[in-house]
């Protein structure tokens, strides 16, 4: 396994690799493709944190726990909520930062505060070819060029291998609680999800798990007992339940890592779709698939049996489906439409011209 | 500002071209006439002028396909224009160009409350989004200054921003899905109502890149339901540091403000001479503005009141009803106009870190000092985003180019702080040859590369983003390729 320790040896072992590298950061997203191990962990540690300007800049083999550790500190956090996969696919390691904006890994919290994308404010980075680049830089608003750093957040390494993410974080809130509504079946569900996210309430998380859905308030201690109240209002003829304080975080921890899907046997896909595609989407599964329904109706979580091609079983929508632990049928990435997947070819053949960072993984 | 001598080829053949694009649009979408071409030989930022070969106001994507279809056969370059509003020469034409406008293309196509998405064509104004939806308690939340006039098309162009997007990001932020032509002619669908890219992150690069990947002739944005409430603040400061501190302290505090403005004494007593907003007398003014429920406000304000007094202020002003709260915004929403009647001025825009504005705001009064020109500073304090207006006269000769001079100090200083040439204006012709100030050869050759991809023969708006020199290889092969 190659691990170089800093930004300038990690071009050199890019520039003169012979075949395929497998880029890595704590490996637990099973996302690297096929070759010699690339390591980024060598590369690591905070950089830059201005509490009193919202940023932080880490390279990026930091593990993940030390940029919460540090923003915890200043009762700041990462607003977008990274998931852990680690339960979810049974993989070991330390999840670091570089990780989770390569594969722009982003929790309940996006339908309110954004993705990883939103909020990632520049990149360095090693292409194909060994060289380094910069983009973006750490304040928050850059529009000087053309936005390649969130152009990497998501490309999983294929366009070059990150060394350094800036990052703009967030107040943590002070505290939050959780409106449940007893035994709604999904369509009822999405109608129940929507409302709330169409409510001036800033609902932070919507969530739906086969039975039960989740409603996130977070703030000042007065305004969340307020909103709770009005949430919970907006749905009369529904029993509402509220859970409070580390009961509500325990419970959105787990929607984060789509807990419940983790442990059992078979193939885990990720359908990222128009929230009021739902219901049909959820009806469309196969009979005994384990969902989880995430993001008010966009995000769905399915365990299904091994093998299953859910692609063709839930025929074309708006979105896509990413087959996130499984051998399954075809890529793991949803195809693009043709004339984007020309685009994308030809991208990566300038950024890497030897199509040697983690092949085949972006399709 | 140099720009690149126009295509002596293209000129010659402009009868036929004009003759190509009649036979594909309607007969008052195509304005060739040299007068007529004067109404587009400039945008917002009017010291540079060049009208072009033609424009064409195309009332569909298709008609767009069509006339790239022929400019790209023709080897004729292309300027995309939404409004013309852009502060960087974004829209600013060649001799050999054909601008395509999208202002005809302004309906909305569908409101999906359901999904909290608005699809529309990018001519539509951005103020006219809201418009469309603020009646069932919805907005767009990308907010420019310029909202009234400027279009969707350049907000995406620009990426731009606006007094609130502390809170709600700008417009890569509220994008979800674009309609785009290649110059080739092809048409693209990209993102939709879904929330995150199926692939490589398309709409990133296509927000903000200035016109030079495509045109976008339709887009989905994201709508955002109105708060319960908003009230703003005023602080008066005896000092830029003092106020520079406490826009920090709020937001280490934990409360995130909608907005954070800041504007110094020069920019006070102009607006103060021009609206009579009735603002202290003092040497920097912060307007905050918080959201919610009363309750809510009422709280964040408490938390804000605490902070500002710890800092001394002159006056600490709270909005008791809508109109104190128009009174505290009527200075800033009025300081650009103010400035127009002091003379020509110069609007910079550079971004840097919060920390840095007392140091910065201090350098910038030297070098106002040292090149004999006035600056005054309204900027968006909670993002570090500086609005510099360096006042000039026009008339008076060398003033414009020692105001362009002063602007670069400025910038470069920006850069140097941690900072960057351009918050939410964009590059264009007025950036485009301090870009090397930001970034290394290889940085701009990534961001090439990608032009390339999009726009293999650098026709669409093909003189901006990048120095001439830098371009001009790639610029040049496409002369060859004509
Ligand atoms: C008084 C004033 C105040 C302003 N305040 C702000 C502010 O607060 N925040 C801010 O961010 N900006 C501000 N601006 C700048 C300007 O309004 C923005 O850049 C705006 O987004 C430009 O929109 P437009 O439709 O006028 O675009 P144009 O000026 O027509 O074009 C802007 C850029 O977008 C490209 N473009 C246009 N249409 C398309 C298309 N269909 N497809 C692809 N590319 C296209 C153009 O080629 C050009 O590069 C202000 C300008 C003025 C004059």
């Amino acid at each position: 396994m190659l691990r170089p320790s800093n930004e300038g040896e990690l071009a050199e072992a890019v520039a003169s690799a012979s075949g395929p590298l497998s880029v890595r950061g704590g490996g637990t997203r099973g996302m690297a493709g096929d070759g010699d191990a690339l390591s980024v962990a060598g590369l690591s540690g905070i950089t830059l944190y201005e509490p009193g300007a919202l940023t932080l800049v880490a390279r990026s083999g930091t593990p993940v726990t030390e940029i919460e550790a540090a923003l915890a500190a200043e009762n700041q956090m990462l607003a977008f909520e990274p998931m852990d996969h680690r339960p979810l696919l049974g993989t070991k390691g330390e999840p670091t930062i570089g990780g989770v904006v390569a594969a722009n890994v982003s929790g309940p919290r996006r339908v309110q505060a954004g993705a990883a994308r939103d909020v990632l404010l520049g990149v360095r980075f090693v292409d194909g070819r060994g060289t380094v680049v910069k983009n973006g830089g750490r304040v928050m608003k850059n529009v000087t060029g053309y936005d390649l750093a969130r152009l990497m957040c998501g490309a999983r390494g294929t366009l070059g291998v990150l060394t350094e993410v800036s990052l703009k974080v967030l107040p943590r809130p002070e505290t939050q609680a959780t409106v449940v509504l007893g035994g709604l079946e999904i369509a009822d569900a999405a109608s129940a999800m929507a409302a709330a996210l169409a409510s001036p309430f800033s609902v932070s998380g919507a969530a739906w798990t086969g039975g039960d859905v989740f409603l996130r308030i977070e703030g000042m201690a007065a305004s969340v007992a307020y909103r709770e109240g009005r949430v919970a209002g907006l749905f009369p003829k529904v029993e509402a339940r509220i859970l409070r304080g580390e009961k509500s975080a325990a419970l959105w921890r787990g929607i984060r890592d789509a807990e419940a899907l983790a442990g059992a046997p078979g193939d885990v896909w990720r359908i990222s779709a128009k929230a009021s595609e739902a219901p049909r989407l959820v009806k469309g599964l196969p009979g005994g698939a384990k969902v989880l329904v995430d993001w008010g109706g966009g995000l769905i979580w399915a365990l299904v049996s091994e093998g299953t091609d859910l692609r063709r079983t839930l025929g074309a929508f708006d979105g896509h489906a990413t087959l996130v632990r499984g051998e399954g049928h075809g890529p793991r990435m949803h195809p693009e439409a043709a004339p984007l997947a020309a685009l994308a070819k030809r991208l990566r053949a300038e950024f890497d011209p030897r199509g040697i960072l983690n092949p085949g993984v972006m399709g | 500002m140099q720009m690149p001598l126009p295509d002596a080829g293209v000129l010659s053949r402009k009868a036929r071209i004009v003759a190509r694009l009649s036979s594909v649009l309607s007969k008052d979408a195509v304005i060739h006439d040299e007068a007529e071409t004067r109404a587009y030989e400039c945008d917002g930022l009017t010291a540079y002028r060049c009208p072009p070969l033609a424009v064409v106001l195309p009332s569909s994507t298709e008609e767009v396909a069509a006339v790239l279809r022929i400019c790209h056969d023709e080897g004729v370059p292309v300027v995309p224009r939404g409004s013309g509003t852009s502060l960087a020469g974004g829209a600013l034409p060649t001799a050999d160009s054909v601008v395509i406008g999208v202002a005809r293309m302004n309906e909305v196509i569908e409101t999906d409350y359901e999904n909290r998405t608005i699809r529309v064509q990018t001519g539509r104004t951005n103020l006219s989004v809201t418009g469309a939806v603020e009646a069932d308690g919805f907005f767009y939340a990308p907010d420019p200054s310029s909202q009234l006039a400027c279009a969707i098309a350049g907000n995406i162009g620009m990426n731009s921003g606006g007094a609130h997007c502390l809170k709600y990001g700008v417009t890569t932020n509220n994008l979800l899905g674009v309609t785009l032509v290649l110059m080739d002619g092809t048409v693209i669908e990209i993102g939709g109502a879904h929330m995150d890219a199926g692939g490589y992150d398309w709409l990133a690069v296509i927000c903000g890149s200035e016109g030079q990947l495509g045109i976008v002739t339709e887009a989905v944005l994201r709508l955002v339901p109105k708060p319960e409430g908003v009230r703003p603040v005023l602080i008066g400061y005896r000092s830029d540091e003092v106020a520079g501190a406490c826009v920090s302290d709020i937001i280490r505090a934990g409360v995130l403000p909608v907005a954070i403005e800041f504007m110094d004494r020069p920019c006070i007593r102009a607006t103060e001479d021009y609206c009579k907003a009735g603002y202290p007398d003092c040497e920097a003014l912060l307007i905050v503005e918080v959201e919610g429920s009363p309750e809510e406000i009422d709280a964040q304000l408490a938390v804000i009141r605490r902070i500002a007094e710890r800092h001394d202020p002159v006056e600490f002003r709270e909005a008791k009803d809508a109109d104190e709260a128009a009174r505290i915004w009527l200075g800033r929403k009025s300081a650009f106009g103010a400035m127009g009647q002091m003379g020509d001025y110069m609007c910079l825009d550079g971004t840097i870190p919060v920390s840095e504005l007392p140091f910065v705001l201090k350098r910038i009064g030297e070098l106002s000092k040292e090149f004999g020109l006035d600056v005054a500073n309204v900027f968006h304090a909670g993002d570090g985003n500086m609005h510099p207006l360096i006042l000039f006269d026009a008339n008076k000769p060398g003033d414009l180019e020692t105001c362009e001079e002063l602007g670069a100090e400025i910038l470069k200083l920006c850069v140097e702080v941690g900072g960057c040439l351009t918050g939410e204006h964009g590059v264009g012709v007025e950036k485009r040859d301090l870009m090397d100030v930001q970034f290394a050869p290889a940085d701009l050759e990534a961001q090439m590369r990608v032009k390339d991809v999009f726009d293999p023969a650098w026709l669409l708006n093909p003189a901006k983003v990048f120095p001439l020199l830098v371009s001009a290889s790639r610029r040049e092969r496409l002369g060859l390729a004509a």
